[in-house]
């Protein structure tokens, strides 16, 4: 049975915390201006959660159609080292490959690397990345409905919730001193940036701050690389086997 | 161009970029430089993007309900609540100071 597989438990575990909030992807999408099929195109197309976050959130601020592709396109590049990382742990041939690519997203990855040998490996990616596709397009489509019927979306305080939606997005990745460092000065440069350029710009500008940072400091090459929801710590053990094993996780939380 | 091509484009990019993990040869994406700068890129544009949709409307940088969410949504997830439950928190922070 493949629920009597750890990997497959946990995979599902994720995608039903994953999944879930969907729901809120797809009311902010509404509120920001996009159509109920243009937000559920979002989920099932472009699938990665932060992408589609940062194009609705370029778009809610007044900011160009190119401007909320560049932002989700950039935030979108650590998918391909999830790629290069799955690639060769699961050792996948022929047709899917490119159907494990559009399942390749911080969840399933983080997933997959959390297993020990290779089938239990590919049963979790499998698990996490296809149980959150179904799930997270099932409540994206509820949740836009649901934006839908609520009219004005301020009244609802969804202006509101973009920003809790998107320091959820980041809170996981502030382990440790430098990347909360990192995180408040792209927070300053936008914040200074805003009253000159045009809307959606400002975070083009923190993008290139933050990658010269990338590039010219020495340190974890993992860091920001971690799931919105940790597979590990579902497990119920300690997230040593993927990405921070130098660092005590939990006192950094 | 439309909102949908916008959102086509968008969408092959995204695949795209999934799909490179894969096909390109390992030793490109290996380089730690590279890594690392991906990882740095999407907190870097996730504060940014917090950044944003907290303080500004436009080109003004305007403080409202919406800080009462930001401190909220932190709150929320100090105290380690689902990523649901910090948005719901956000939302009903922002409705409650507007009333």
């Amino acid at each position: 049975m493949l629920l009597q597989s750890p990997a497959v438990r946990i995979g599902l575990s994720i995608a039903i915390a994953t999944g879930l909030y969907g729901i809120s992807f797809g009311a902010l999408a509404v509120a920001a201006g996009l159509d109920v099929w243009q937000t559920v195109a979002l989920s099932l197309l472009m699938f990665t959660g932060g992408s589609q976050f940062a194009f609705i959130g370029v778009l809610a601020g007044g900011g160009s159609g190119s401007a909320a592709c560049g932002a989700a396109t950039l935030l979108g590049i650590r998918n391909a080292v999830y790629g290069m990382q799955m690639n060769r742990m699961l050792g996948l041939a022929g047709w899917r490959k490119y159907l494990a690519a559009q399942v390749t997203i911080d969840e399933s990855a983080a997933t997959a690397a959390g297993q020990l040998t290779r089938p239990e490996q590919r049963r979790g990616f499998w698990a996490a990345g296809l149980g959150i596709f179904v799930l997270w397009n099932l409540f994206t489509l509820l949740g836009a409905l649901l934006g839908d019927a609520m009219g004005d979306p301020r009244a609802w305080g969804l202006d509101g919730a973009a920003v809790a939606a998107f320091l959820g997005l980041l809170w996981p990745r502030l382990r440790g001193r430098e990347p909360v460092a990192l995180a408040l000065l792209c927070a300053v440069v936008t914040v200074l940036v805003v009253p000159f350029v045009p809307p959606g710009i400002p975070i083009l500008v923190a993008g290139l701050v933050a990658a010269s940072w990338g590039w010219f400091s020495r340190g974890s090459p993992l860091e920001g690389l971690e799931p919105d929801v940790d597979p590990a710590e579902r497990a119920g053990r300690r997230a040593s086997d993927h990405g921070h094993s130098d660092r005590d996780e939990d006192a950094a939380r | 161009m439309t909102l949908w091509s916008w959102v086509l484009l968008a969408s092959a990019l995204a695949y795209l970029t999934k799909l490179a993990g894969y096909l390109v040869p390992a030793r490109w994406l290996q380089d730690e430089h590279a890594t690392r700068m991906a990882g740095t890129l999407t907190i870097g544009l996730l504060a940014s993007l917090t950044a944003v949709n907290a303080f500004s409307a436009g080109t003004e940088i305007v403080l409202d309900a919406r800080v009462g969410s930001l401190i909220a949504a932190a709150v929320a997830l100090a105290l380690r609540a689902p990523f649901l439950v910090v948005v719901i928190v956000g939302a009903g922070v922002a409705a409650l100071m507007r009333l």
